[in-house]
């Protein structure tokens, strides 16, 4: 199965425009609250999409939002943010950036909606944060994951492109 | 004779010249006299030798601790504040991080704004800078200002008046090349570099005719020998011809293109010698197995012709990087005796943690030793091939892809990051901000998008084993590569360095402290709370008979962004020894510059 972020990409954008796409998204929350989008075992070992999300996070996103999430000095706190957005609201916000300038703030989160090390990665970036939101995971480097599976290393090199 | 600062010698040789060069000559001329004078700061590391050394001497180790607050300036801005003002006369220009604000302050009318420069820029630029939105400061030439802003426009501002006189616009902001270094002016010419090495953008360096701003010579740092200003016969690696395709034969096919090799530090110039010195970033991506080879030039020493560009020698010092050391640390030119042999010397603080001693001229390599003990990635360089020995346990790509080498120091920020050291020729010593920071780093695939981070690299950053504490403060040797003393700092030391003849050095602390130590026993004479963190550079002046110490205060840069919450939880158990604090719960934002005098 091929996963088309691009498309993927085209719904949410949409999503403001169209109340049928809207409608969707809401089902989508309201599934996602009932399931966690992480899974760690009793001794500590995290699926691959969170350990994978982990990578992402501090090598893209860090620069900015600091180590593990926790803020810097320009960029809020996502373990904090995801407390409080929905899915949705931060896969819109990380497809199209947003922004607070003016002369003493210059806020600016970039749009990555075209970036594929980001985009091929977004639900493990978020399945990472919200672990982090809701301290099932700590600082630094989760101790054990468990292995890559062989349907995300297709889905991997499907998205990236080889 | 009191002792001269190294630079004062070549002032001599080259007034003889001076008629042969004519009119050409003339700004150079003036900044060469300029940087002599210990009451103004006409560039941004003090003099064309980047010595950060100041002959003034009314602060002394005896008085130093009367140091008072004289006056102090707000730039409102928030971002960190690297870099420093320049004094020129009686007027003081202080710059901002983006949006790359310009005050010209009178110091005869107690700092009155006598203009002020903002520039236009898309906001777009600002997430494509890597850390922040820093700039290290504007140079001074001919009358005017010049400001590379972050977008990588080069502008000269009359001095007077603020007013632009011209602008050239570097490079493509959309593709992640920015402007944050500060450009040095030699002669009729302006130098700038770039950055954007997260980003795939290819390093080079151009010069720009002070006159109107087109371009004289420009120099990549990797690609074609003719882009790169390279003569494959003429250009030597430690005394060696480099040879044809030097650069092209150390990738695999076009990936030069996307990297890296930028060259956002600092450069120093040798008016005797007519060489300009500066180095390159790490290669692109982070991910060392993506890029097979040496990736020629990156993380390299060029020593260039002032005027035509040509490389003249060229050292690479981490061939085939695998954890993010660039090159660009700043090039401190002095003369000195070794092994009872007078040398003009080229001294290197370099970002994977050897401090460098070469032969300004030949490009000779003369010492490589650690400036921090904890540096692990290699058990030495040797000397004669000057290739580092790498300790494979760290070696990120031998390691390979997907695997986390753990314990590897320095971290990335490296044993220093940019912030200028200071030399005193009094006491013949270096002296050293640098971080005290070990790393995990785990390299994997990563796909290049134009204008989107090109990283590849996952890293966790703690303090060495066994330590709490994240920065020392060192005085170094350089005949002999040795630490004379090291002082603690709970924070990497984020601060260009201050080395004065009244026998002390300053710098500033990430929790926001100016501090005055001792030159000769480091032992801590004055310091004072500045309102903000401090990643700027100490700068002093005189002014109606009394000696200023200016510093910029404003938290940011990239160790605002790794430590202002902490590297590692609070309760991580880092022993007894005192428990890792979070930089935030020292210190907040704003850029605030903070002026200190000796009370009447
Ligand atoms: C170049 C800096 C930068 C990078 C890189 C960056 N961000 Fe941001 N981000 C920001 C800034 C600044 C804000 C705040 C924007 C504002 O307040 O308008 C922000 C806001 C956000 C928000 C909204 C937070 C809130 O509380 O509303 C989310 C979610 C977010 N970023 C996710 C990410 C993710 C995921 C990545 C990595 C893929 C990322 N960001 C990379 C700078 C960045």
């Amino acid at each position: 199965m091929r996963f088309d972020w691009r498309r993927r990409i085209a719904l949410v954008t949409g999503l403001t425009l169209c109340g049928v796409v809207a409608a969707q998204a809401q089902e989508n929350v309201a599934a996602a609250e009932e399931e966690k989008p992480y899974h760690i075992t009793d001794d500590g070992t995290v699926d691959w999409p969170t350990f994978s999300g982990f990578r992402r996070y501090n090598s893209v996103c860090h620069t900015c939002h600091g180590p593990d999430g926790v803020g810097s000095t320009f960029a809020p706190a996502l373990t904090e943010s995801l407390k409080r957005l929905s899915y949705e609201q931060f896969f819109e916000i990380v497809v199209n950036g947003k922004q607070e300038v003016n002369t003493a703030v210059q806020k600016k989160m970039p749009a990555f909606g075209l970036d594929p090390n980001v985009m091929c990665y977004l639900d493990d970036i978020y399945a990472y944060l919200k672990a982090r939101s809701d301290g099932a995971v700590g600082r630094g480097r989760p101790e054990k994951h468990a292995d890559k599976p062989p349907e995300a290393a297709e889905a991997e090199n499907a998205c990236m492109g080889g | 004779m009191a002792r001269l600062k190294p630079a004062s010698g070549y002032v001599l040789a080259v007034a003889g010249a001076i008629s042969l060069w004519g009119a050409q000559a003339m700004a150079n001329d003036e900044l060469l006299k300029l940087q002599e004078d210990p009451k103004q700061w006409v560039m941004p590391l003090g003099d064309y030798s980047s010595t950060r050394y100041s002959e003034l001497a009314k602060i002394n180790r005896d008085n130093v601790d009367d140091l008072q607050v004289a006056w102090t300036f707000s730039t409102g801005v928030l971002r960190g504040h690297e870099g420093g003002p320049l004094v020129i006369g009686n007027m003081m220009y202080v710059h901002a991080p983006f949006p790359n604000t310009v005050f010209a302050l009178d110091l005869s009318k107690d700092g009155q704004i006598v203009w002020k420069y903002e520039p236009q820029q898309d906001p777009n630029v600002i997430p494509v800078m890597c850390c922040d939105t820093v700039n290290r400061g504007v140079a001074y030439g001919d009358g005017k200002i010049f400001l590379h802003q972050a977008d990588t426009k080069l502008v000269a501002l009359d001095a007077k008046t603020g007013k632009e006189v011209w602008s050239v616009t570097d490079g493509d902001a959309t593709k992640g090349e920015t402007g944050t270094s500060a450009p040095l002016v030699v002669k009729d010419k302006v130098l700038i570099g770039n950055s954007g090495g997260e980003f795939g953008v290819l390093g080079k360096v151009t010069a720009y005719n002070m006159k109107d701003g087109s371009i004289a010579w420009r120099g990549f740092s990797a690609g074609p020998d003719d882009q790169m200003l390279i003569d494959p016969e003429k250009t030597t690696a430690l005394g060696q011809p480099v040879g044809k395709d030097s650069s092209l034969k150390t990738w695999e096919g076009d990936q030069w293109k996307i990297g890296g090799g930028t060259t956002w530090g600092w450069m120093s110039y040798d008016p005797e010698l007519n060489l300009v010195y500066y180095g390159t970033g790490n290669p692109s991506t982070w991910n060392p197995v993506q890029r097979p080879g040496d990736n020629k030039w990156s993380m390299t020493i060029f020593a260039r012709d002032a005027d035509t560009g040509m490389a003249k020698w060229v050292y690479q010092m981490t061939p085939h990087d695998e954890w993010d050391y660039d090159g660009v640390n700043e090039m401190i030119l002095v003369d000195k005796e070794m092994n009872g042999q007078q040398r003009k010397l080229l001294v290197h603080f370099d970002r994977n943690g050897f401090g460098y001693t070469l032969d300004r001229d030949t490009g000779e390599l003369l010492v490589a030793e650690k400036y921090d003990p904890t540096v692990n990635w290699a058990t030495k360089v040797d000397i004669k091939t000057g290739l580092p020995e790498r300790v494979k346990e760290y070696s990120t790509e031998a390691n390979g892809e997907d695997v986390n080498s753990k314990g590897i120091c320095p971290a990335a920020l490296g044993s220093k990051d940019q912030q200028p050291a200071a030399y005193s020729p009094k006491t013949g010593l270096f002296y050293v901000p640098t971080n005290h920071v070990c790393m995990d780093y785990e390299p994997f695939k990563v796909a290049y998008t134009a204008g989107q981070p090109y990283v590849g690299a996952t890293l966790s950053m703690y303090p060495p084993e066994g330590d709490s504490h994240l920065g020392n403060f060192i005085a170094w040797d350089a005949t002999t590569g040795q630490i004379k003393w090291s002082l603690p700092e709970p924070f990497s030391v984020w601060s260009g360095a201050l080395a004065t003849a009244g026998d002390v050095v300053f710098y500033g602390t990430l929790e926001g402290y100016l501090k005055a130590v001792d030159a000769e026993t480091g032992k801590e004479l004055y310091k004072f709370k500045t309102p903000s963190g401090i990643i700027g550079n100490v700068n002093t002046y005189e002014y109606n008979g009394k000696q200023y110490i200016a510093v910029l205060s404003g938290v940011g840069g990239w160790a605002g962004i790794g430590m202002a919450a902490g590297l590692t939880e609070d309760t991580a158990g880092l022993g007894a020894v005192g428990a890792y604090k979070a930089l935030s719960s020292y210190t907040a934002l704003g850029g605030t510059m903070t002026v200190f005098t000796l009370p009447e």
